[in-house]
């Protein structure tokens, strides 16, 4: 399944329907699948959770007055879905290494503080957004240090930064709001490109950006093939010669410099940040859209394009509720029930043998 | 007389396979019946229709003491005697032996509260028939595996089995263990209890079994008589045809006095490993030997680098090289096989190919970490000829494939780092026999190009017949040699003597 996007499986030579059988005696029951059904099998794999998407998307359409598939209501689920987007890739390259990363919603938080104080620097202000982007990085380091160097479980390190890193935002703006009403990045929260009369917000062009550059990684480098080696059994990683810590310690930093980019989405759409309420909750959506995507908990099985997919079923469900008229509280129950339904049609559909 | 059990035509048909067809096998109370077979001829899948685990296709039929069975889960076959000690064994480690024993119907006093004594009292005379050197109360983690065997044989007597399955059992005992483990088999036999021995290892059918029934391909055979056993009719039975040449050795015997490409010496990890030193010649084919747990396996990962080490050195080719980490080892030509595949090799989830290319993507890879997707499909492509792993393609997961067939798939990937010392920790374990046949003749080969082979085998007749010398570990230390210039020749006795310590 890790080939799910590898074009071997266009080009490999397949004997479809006879197994190959070259040396005269036949193979032992069960060995192995035709090319053919590793094909069919991946291409299902990759499919996942879209037809529970197209399927949320129409029934909201038709229950919501057809407001739902306007283009400017889909303009806005874009928007929605384009910070869960960011973190959830970043969510992605960690739970493929069998770890999880609870931080992220403290580390946008922090990250946001940073750039509105920058911001308001004056002549440094231009430095926001790099600020941004390293409070996330580093913090991202010091999560993967902690993982990979001195060895601890990666949710208890990343429970521990959720919470120090909480308090650490609050901290730098003495637990008030800060509020730039001339931030100079602004443009990235509110405008868009205009195309064929569709305006495409920048929000979502950067949450493309990341999910194809993640893909990139993930499926094209030698590090993405690492990645999922070290996710699928570490020990054989160690003694296939990939140096494990350094895997690892990427994929956090990678996380924590996502999250510091959410910061910047989020504070470009406010205008402001504060370290209390802002991402809030949000690793729990990021680690759903991951889920939802069919990335394995256990490590060395997913994809970024269900990351995608299980970003989008959160925001259309979110904003669908709301066209429904569903009142909030009722959108947090059927919000769980949806997400754990999902998975379990999934692991329904593709027989008792996957793990999760 | 009626057999203890009667298994008559059994089938089981799994979504796109026949597991098995039409198989039999009858089983006698106070006998021991071998149960042989390669990897996949459907020995656990019999089994486990026995124990309840799967269902059998409607048509079979089953019959214990003559009665007729209809074994719809794993009670029912409790409830009528059967007891099948797998592999894997199946005890609660926090538990004492006498909790794990009485598990599942534990003796309780008034209000639940569990009688721990009386329990203890009950196992005890079953302990002292098995002679164990354990009590009841101890806990089973402080057990050794051998021990805990014990504790599960025990589990069966208690519920009264007369049918006790085992599958092999010996796998990770040592010598005496296993001797231990063969007089208790004995004893049972001799309790009128039916056992049923699965094993892939000649020399302990030979040693125990009444009467062997062979399968293959999910098909019965045949029945061999304790008279008519013999090595060449049990693997004609197995394997189909004649295996007129089972080890290869084609590669030039005078390379035990060439080149060296890798010297060891007075490598030690400060504790179990003294310090051990022996030379590699190129082109040479050099045994490991030894019992389990000589310390055959943690001196291979001294080398590699797996394990730190607390003294010695490694030369390459003649140069002092520095070993740290596994890609050290790698980048100075020194590969090593594991013995636990799947644990510690394959990515189980990944395809065959990339599997193969995953020691090499760093070297193939472009600018910027980019995968060279055409050289990959090459190298596996080329990898799947040469070695004849037998897969649709490539792209197959590599855990959907044969043991026989997972293995050349990591020799592949060792194979394209291009080693000059390969060292192979017990390259034919689990593997099926036609296949093992393979890595023979691939082992050879590759010695004919010239490079270095370390075999580490506890299988004597392998090492017997593909070495070019043979060193015996024993007790963490180097304890002897033979073959090559040593003048003792290469025979199981010659090994033997080192290895038991028997030696001047």
């Amino acid at each position: 399944m890790s080939d799910a996007t590898n074009p071997t499986s266009a080009t490999a030579p397949s004997s479809p329907g006879t197994s190959a059988n070259t040396a005269g005696t036949p193979p032992p029951a069960g060995a192995g699948l035709s090319a053919r059904q590793v094909q069919i099998r991946s291409l299902v794999q990759a499919a996942g959770m879209l037809p529970v998407l197209i399927l949320l998307a129409i029934g909201f359409h038709v229950l919501g007055g057809h407001r739902f598939l306007s283009a400017q209501n889909l303009s806005i689920v874009a928007q929605q879905a384009s910070i869960n987007c960011v973190l959830g890739a970043g969510m992605t390259f960690v739970i493929l290494t069998g770890g999880i990363d609870l931080s992220v919603g403290s580390i946008l938080a922090a990250s946001a503080m940073g750039a509105l104080i920058v911001s308001l620097m004056g002549g440094l202000s231009w430095l926001a957004i790099p600020a941004c982007l390293a409070v996330g990085l580093l913090i991202g380091l010091v999560n993967g240090s902690l993982v990979a160097f001195v060895k601890l479980p990666p949710f208890i390190v990343t429970l521990g930064t959720l919470t120090a890193v909480r308090g650490l935002a609050r901290l730098m703006g003495a637990d008030n709001t800060v509020f730039n009403p001339q931030l100079s990045y602004a443009w990235i929260g509110n405008d868009g490109i205009n195309l064929l009369g569709f305006t495409i917000p920048w929000l979502a062009i950067i949450a493309i950006a990341v999910i194809v550059a993640s893909w990139y990684v993930l499926r094209r480098t030698v590090l993405g093939v690492r990645i999922y080696a070290v996710g699928g059994n570490p020990a054989a990683a160690r003694l296939s010669g990939i140096n494990v810590p350094v895997v690892l310690m990427f994929v956090y930093a990678l996380s924590g410099l996502l999250a510091g980019l959410g910061g910047v989405m989020s504070s470009a759409r406010l205008y402001a940040a504060n370290g209390l309420q802002l991402g809030q909750s949000y690793e729990l959506d990021a680690i759903a859209a991951v889920i939802l995507g069919g990335t394995s908990f256990v490590g060395g099985i997913g994809s970024i394009w269900g990351t995608l997919i299980g970003a989008l079923i959160i925001a259309v469900l979110s904003n669908g509720l709301i066209l429904v008229g569903v009142s909030d509280i009722w959108q947090f129950i059927v919000k769980g029930l949806v997400i754990i339904g999902a998975v379990a049609l999934d692991r329904f559909r593709q027989g008792s043998g996957t793990r999760t | 007389m009626t057999p203890a059990l009667e298994m008559r035509g059994i089938s089981k048909t799994f979504p796109g396979v026949r597991a098995l067809v039409d198989v039999q096998l009858q089983a006698w109370g106070g006998e021991v019946l071998a149960l042989m077979g390669e990897n996949g001829a459907g020995k656990s899948t019999l089994m486990k229709i026995l124990s309840g685990a799967y269902q059998a296709d409607p048509g079979g039929e089953i019959r214990v003491e003559g009665q007729r069975l209809d074994i719809t889960g794993p009670q029912v076959a409790k409830a009528a005697g059967i007891a099948i000690i797998y592999q894997e064994l199946a005890l609660a480690p926090n538990l004492t032996v006498a909790e794990n024993i009485h598990l599942g119907s534990e003796l309780t006093r008034a209000g639940g509260r569990l009688d721990r004594r009386a329990m203890n009292e009950a196992v005890r005379p079953l302990l002292a028939r098995l002679g164990t050197p354990f009590g009841p109360e101890t806990l089973v983690n402080t057990l050794s595996i051998a021990e805990q065997q014990l504790v599960e044989i025990a589990r069966a007597l208690h519920r009264q089995s007369r049918i006790l399955v085992l599958d092999e059992p010996t796998t990770a005992l040592s010598a005496r263990e296993t001797e231990r483990l063969f007089a208790l088999i004995r004893q049972l036999r001799t309790e009128g209890i039916a056992l049923i021995y699965i094993s892939h290892r000649m020399a302990e059918v030979y040693e125990l079994a009444d009467r062997v029934t062979v399968l293959r391909d999910g098909s019965y055979v045949g029945t061999l008589d304790r008279d008519a056993l013999s090595a060449e009719a049990i693997v004609r039975m197995m394997v189909g045809r004649d295996l007129s040449s089972f080890y290869t050795k084609t590669h030039d015997p005078d390379a035990v006095r060439g080149d060296v490409v890798m010297e060891v010496e007075n490598l030690t990890d400060g504790g179990r490993i003294r310090p051990c030193s022996f030379t590699l010649h190129k082109g040479e084919v050099l045994g490991v030997a030894g019992l389990v747990g000589a310390g055959r396996t943690e001196l291979a990962r001294l080398i590699y680098g797996a394990d730190r080490k607390a003294g010695g050195s490694v030369r390459v080719e003649g140069t002092p090289v520095s070993i740290n980490r596994p890609k050290d080892a790698l980048d100075h030509g020194i590969a090593y096989l594991t013995e636990d595949r799947k644990g510690l090799g394959l990515f189980l989830d990944m395809s065959c190919g990339t599997n193969i290319n995953m020691g090499v993507i760093g070297r193939d890879a472009g600018a910027g970490g980019r995968l060279n997707l055409s050289r990959a499909r090459e190298r596996a492509t080329r990898a799947f000829q040469s070695l004849r792993v037998r897969a649709a393609s490539p792209i197959v997961q590599v855990g959907s494939l044969s043991g026989g067939n997972q293995q050349k798939v990591l020799l592949a990937r060792l194979l394209e780092t291009g080693p000059k010392v390969l060292i192979l920790d017990e390259p034919t374990r689990g593997v099926d026999i036609g296949a093992k046949s393979e890595i023979y003749r691939i082992i050879d080969e590759l010695a004919r190009k010239g490079l270095g082979v370390l075999v580490i085998s506890s299988d004597l007749p392998e090492i017997v017949g593909i070495c070019d010398r043979v060193i015996v570990m024993r007790e963490g230390h180097i304890a002897g040699e033979v073959g090559g210039t040593t003048g003792t020749p290469i025979n199981q006795q010659n090994v033997m003597i080192h290895a038991a310590g028997m030696a001047a």
